[in-house]
């Protein structure tokens, strides 16, 4: 197989990239910037050639590489992807050089270490996505955090420090938990294999049966940190603070691609690891996610802050995803992968309109705004675009996810009642209510503000990030088996996993 | 039999820093120039036993009618000393000149201190060890007061002595115990008695005061107190040789003494002392750190944090546990030494510049060596890919090994406390601004200290099989 080194060519290029770059002169901007969007580019080319290298039919691991690396405890550097890791690695390589090329004017300052950074976290973030091993897998997930921190903490606004040490504190508490619980399956696995592993395809096989007592306690210490991550209600604060403080390219980072690290998660590991913890589970952590999804609607409705408002939608949106997860149906998991990359896309697209306006008024307050309609006519439509899809207007990305989950719920063996969907779809007209609200109020009406006759339009750089996404927008929206083909097989495995051991011993 | 010859070659590293005493003597009375020659002698020294003892790694044998053990581990403890004290002899060839007086006693005595922990680790026989350990204690007495005229430095010496001395006391009464239920001081001895004498109350006793004794000089809790209060006065290159070669040597004097115990060959009879001990120096260290506004009292209440951590390997008492604890000791080394090398390099005439706020804005005037310092925070916090993360993975993975669950996840908690902390100088660093006009007159030795610590500390982290490889082929 000559494909064989794809995998390390994707974690490669960011990392010798972010390398190269502390050999520019700090005082050279601009080339700064271009070779962070050439290398962030050319990973974004890498992925495509994986795309193209993948069997979307065949589905399973594919382009798998192995390496030794620590070897008395087997821990190897064993990479690849399936189909949901192909989607969320697509969509990664796919933002990072748009929020790249959004913060061109907005970075002015150490715009060198935040290009560093910015490949870094893209490093990071690939990493998680393409590990198959546990421990490999665990590092990249802390290691992001650096970057991330960083990010927040230098470049974010007036609260940037809390909310940097706060984002850190969080994640680092659920993830310490799940090393505890990933250093356990590893000496488990010892018991039975005569040696350590972390190695994700052979723990598959050995993880379902461990007793059902302990599968439980393993089964929360890597759900918690997963669910601080995306983050599940009631473990959602860190996120509106790191929202509302971080850089927009951050915010789209955080939103984009950070969350769906923890869904990620719940669907690579928790489900298959531990099924029958995860089936004994589904109804409290979907009733949780429902929870999420009416609380963050109802509290998006009555932010005064744009970007707190998008932010508590993310926690409506995510929601939803979490429980196409829980439902564990066909359709479910499907939609659920769907609306992960939706969710990137639609709210990526958010922030980034919201940054677009900050970088002009220089505030996000909704009250400040009114009547831009024609003061600035493409962002009206822009906006509108995203806003739309947020909602989940039939013909954009956001229906086909949503439709997708809320259908598999509803026939859902795992959680059993309609009560589940029945709220859910509630979420949706929420959505309707904050969205259109929040584009009435600043778009609409007249214009109390008189500084907002001097606003410019949006140039073409922002034109041509905001086109680039609301391609794939429309896209999803028309026609989407062409991303639902890539993760059917993968998610019908995942199915497979679930409901396999549970037929195979009757316990 | 060995041979005379093959017995003195597999010594050398020992050898060489003791001729090395001799020598750095006559430099110092004979030589104008010792200021010169003295500091590079000692760095080369230390290099040569250091890389000797590498080399001769695979010639374990025991020698001098069984008092000293050569190779395998043995000879990685000799390394992590030597290595560690020729970055503290590099740190301090600009430091002790800024600090106040050049003595040429000072390398003198971190010569010999090496050589005591070098005694203490090869030790067969617990007269050795307690020859080793006062080598290096007096050594550290000496060194700690070195500054007759600074009253800081004075009071840490004199703290460190007198709890010092009431340390070996309990030491030396817990050998009187053993040797008076075995018959003899020879490791050796003990170690194959130690089955049928694990129900001999004054044997125990013996062992648990040995035991107190040593957990003074790793400054573990409850037995900490000096450590703030000397590392503070010390000057900051000697405290940073306190926290960590000080605490490898207290530990391979546990290792080789009551190895036995830790190798799974029979019950770990002090596991209930050593986790809660354990438990406890994580805790406090953790928590108390965090209300610290001097650099030197955070890093010494981070110090007696990771005595904790290093004595849940301990504690796991299997073969993983001490390969871990040893691993975590190598990667505690470096990263500790490039902390207390920052620390140097920052601190000004008459110890100013040790308050956290003197780090506020680093990254924007010295980013060099603000990215330097974020490395080794994030290192000893226990975020991987940095060596600090495998150290705790390895103790970790022993604990949950021997059913020990409930130890790590304490572990992690307390880890989880102390990233707040050490995150607080990350933040100072790179998200304030500077207040007051910091200027450094950078050294160019210690600067290259610290970078060779921080490169090690990354090495380490991207390859620390090979390390952790070499430390369990020793150990079966």
């Amino acid at each position: 197989m000559t494909n064989n080194y794809l995998i390390t060519l994707l974690l490669g290029v960011p990392l010798v990239g972010a390398l190269l770059l502390l050999l520019i002169k700090k005082d050279k901007e601009n080339l700064v910037r271009y070779f962070g969007l050439l290398v962030s580019t050319l990973t974004f080319i890498v992925s495509i050639i994986i795309y193209t290298g993948y069997d979307s039919a065949k589905g399973g691991f594919q382009l798998v590489e192995t390496n030794m690396w620590i070897s008395n405890l087997h821990i190897s550097y064993n990479v690849g992807v399936d189909g949901i890791s192909l989607l969320l690695v697509l969509l990664t390589t796919f933002l990072t050089p748009l929020t790249l090329l959004s913060s061109w004017k907005s970075i002015n300052k150490n715009v060198k270490e935040f290009t560093f950074f910015m490949l870094l976290l893209e490093l990071g973030m690939l990493g998680v996505f393409v590990s198959l091993d546990l421990f490999l897998f665990y590092i990249f997930w802390e290691a992001m955090l650096i970057p991330m921190y960083f990010i927040i903490g230098i470049w974010g606004g007036p609260r940037r420090i809390y909310a940097s040490i706060k984002f850190f504190l969080f994640t680092m508490f659920g993830s310490l938990l799940m090393l505890v619980a990933i250093i356990w399956l590893a000496v488990y696995a010892s018991g039975i294999l005569g040696h350590f592993t972390t190695n994700l395809v052979e723990l598959y096989t050995i993880a379902p049966n461990i007793p059902y007592g302990i599968q439980q306690w393993m089964f929360l210490a890597f759900a918690l940190s997963f669910a601080i991550k995306v983050p599940i209600f009631p473990l959602h604060t860190w996120l509106p603070d790191a929202h509302v403080e971080a850089p927009t390219a951050g915010s789209v980072i955080l939103a984009g691609v950070l969350l769906k690290m923890g869904t990620y998660g719940l669907l690579r590991f928790c489900l298959p690891l531990f099924p029958q913890a995860a089936i004994h589970f589904a109804p409290y952590i979907s009733t949780l996610a429902i929870i999420g999804i009416i609380y963050g609607a109802l509290v998006a409705m009555v932010q005064k802050d744009m970007k707190k408002l998008v932010a508590y939608s993310s926690v409506a949106h995510l929601g939803f995803v979490v429980l196409g997860i829980f439902a564990m149906t066909q359709e479910s998991v499907q939609g659920a992968v769907i609306q992960m990359v939706n969710h990137g896309l639609s709210t990526g697209a958010l922030f980034l309109l919201v940054g677009v306006l900050y970088d002009r008024m220089h505030t996000r307050l909704i009250s400040d705004y009114g009547g831009i309609a024609k003061i600035v006519p493409v962002f009206a439509t822009f906006f509108m675009i995203a806003s739309l899809s947020s909602i989940g207007l039939p013909g954009l990305n956001g229906f086909v996810g949503e439709f997708l989950i809320l259908l598999g719920t509803f026939k859902s063996p795992v959680l059993d009642s309609w009560w589940f969907a029945g709220f859910a779809t509630s979420g949706v007209i929420f959505a309707a209510v904050y969205m259109l609200w929040l584009y009435q109020r600043v778009v609409f009406g007249e214009v109390k503000n008189p500084k907002l006759n001097e606003m410019k339009d949006m140039n073409k750089r922002e034109i041509f990030i905001l086109s680039a996404i609301f391609v794939f927008v429309i896209w999803i929206g028309i026609y989407p088996s062409t991303f639902l083909k890539v993760s059917e097989t993968s998610t019908q495995k995942v199915i497979e996993q679930v409901f396999t051991p549970l037929n195979g011993e009757a316990k | 039999m060995l041979n005379n010859f093959q017995e003195f070659y597999n010594i050398i590293p020992v050898l060489l820093i003791g001729a090395g005493i001799l020598i750095s003597l006559i430099i110092e009375m004979y030589s104008k120039k010792s200021e010169v020659i003295l500091p590079w002698f000692t760095v080369l020294l230390f290099l040569a036993a250091g890389f000797h003892a590498l080399y001769t790694i695979d010639s374990i044998s025991v020698v001098f009618q069984n008092m000293l053990a050569t190779g395998g581990i043995v000879n990685i403890f000799y390394v992590i000393f030597t290595f560690g004290a020729a970055i503290v002899a590099l740190l301090s060839i600009d430091y002790i000149k800024k600090y106040g007086t050049y003595f040429g006693e000072y390398y003198l005595l971190l010569q010999t201190s090496v050589l005591g922990m070098m005694l203490m680790a090869g030790a067969k026989d617990l007269f050795m060890i307690f020859i080793g350990l006062e080598l290096m204690s007096v050594s550290f007495y000496a060194l700690a007061g070195l500054n007759r005229k600074r009253l800081n430095a004075n009071e840490a010496s004199l703290k460190y002595f007198l709890l010092g001395a009431f340390a070996t006391g309990f030491i030396v009464y817990g050998i009187a115990l053993i040797y008076g239920t075995v018959h003899s001081t020879s490791i050796d001895m003990i170690t194959s008695r130690f089955y049928e004498l694990s129900s001999d109350k004054l044997f125990i006793a013996g062992i648990l005061l040995f035991l107190i004794g040593f957990s003074f000089k790793i400054a573990a809790f409850p037995f900490h107190m000096w450590v703030p209060d000397v590392y503070e006065g010390s000057p900051s290159t000697i405290a940073g040789l306190f926290s960590t070669g000080g605490k490898a040597a207290a530990f391979s004097a546990i290792i080789v003494t009551l190895g036995v115990l830790f190798t799974g060959r029979i019950g770990n009879i002090l596991m209930p002392y050593l986790a809660v001990i354990a438990v406890l120096s994580m805790f406090y260290g953790s928590i108390v750190a965090i209300s610290q506004e001097n650099i030197k009292r955070m890093l010494a209440y981070s110090s007696i944090s990771h005595a904790g951590y290093l004595l849940i390997g301990l504690a796991a008492g299997n073969s993983f546990g001490i390969a871990g604890v040893i691993f975590y000791l190598a990667s505690y080394t470096f990263m500790n030494l490039g902390a207390f090398g920052i620390v140097a390099l920052i601190e000004g005439k008459d110890e100013s510049n040790l308050t956290l706020k003197s780090f506020s804005g680093l990254a924007s005037r010295y980013p060099l060596l603000a990215a330097l310092f974020a490395i080794i925070m994030f290192s000893l916090a226990g975020i991987p890919p940095f060596a600090g993360f495998f150290g705790k993975y390895y103790v970790f993975i022993a604990a949950i090994k021997s059913k020990l669950t409930w130890l790590a996840i304490l572990g992690v908690l307390s880890s989880v406390i102390s990233v707040y902390f050490y995150l607080r100088i990350v933040v100072l660093m790179y998200f304030k601004d500077s207040e007051g006009d910091l200027k450094l007159d950078l050294s160019k030795t210690g600067l290259t200290a610290v970078i060779i610590s921080v490169l090690l500390v990354i090495i380490i982290g991207i390859a620390p099989g090979t390390i952790i490889n070499l430390i369990s082929s020793f150990l079966k």
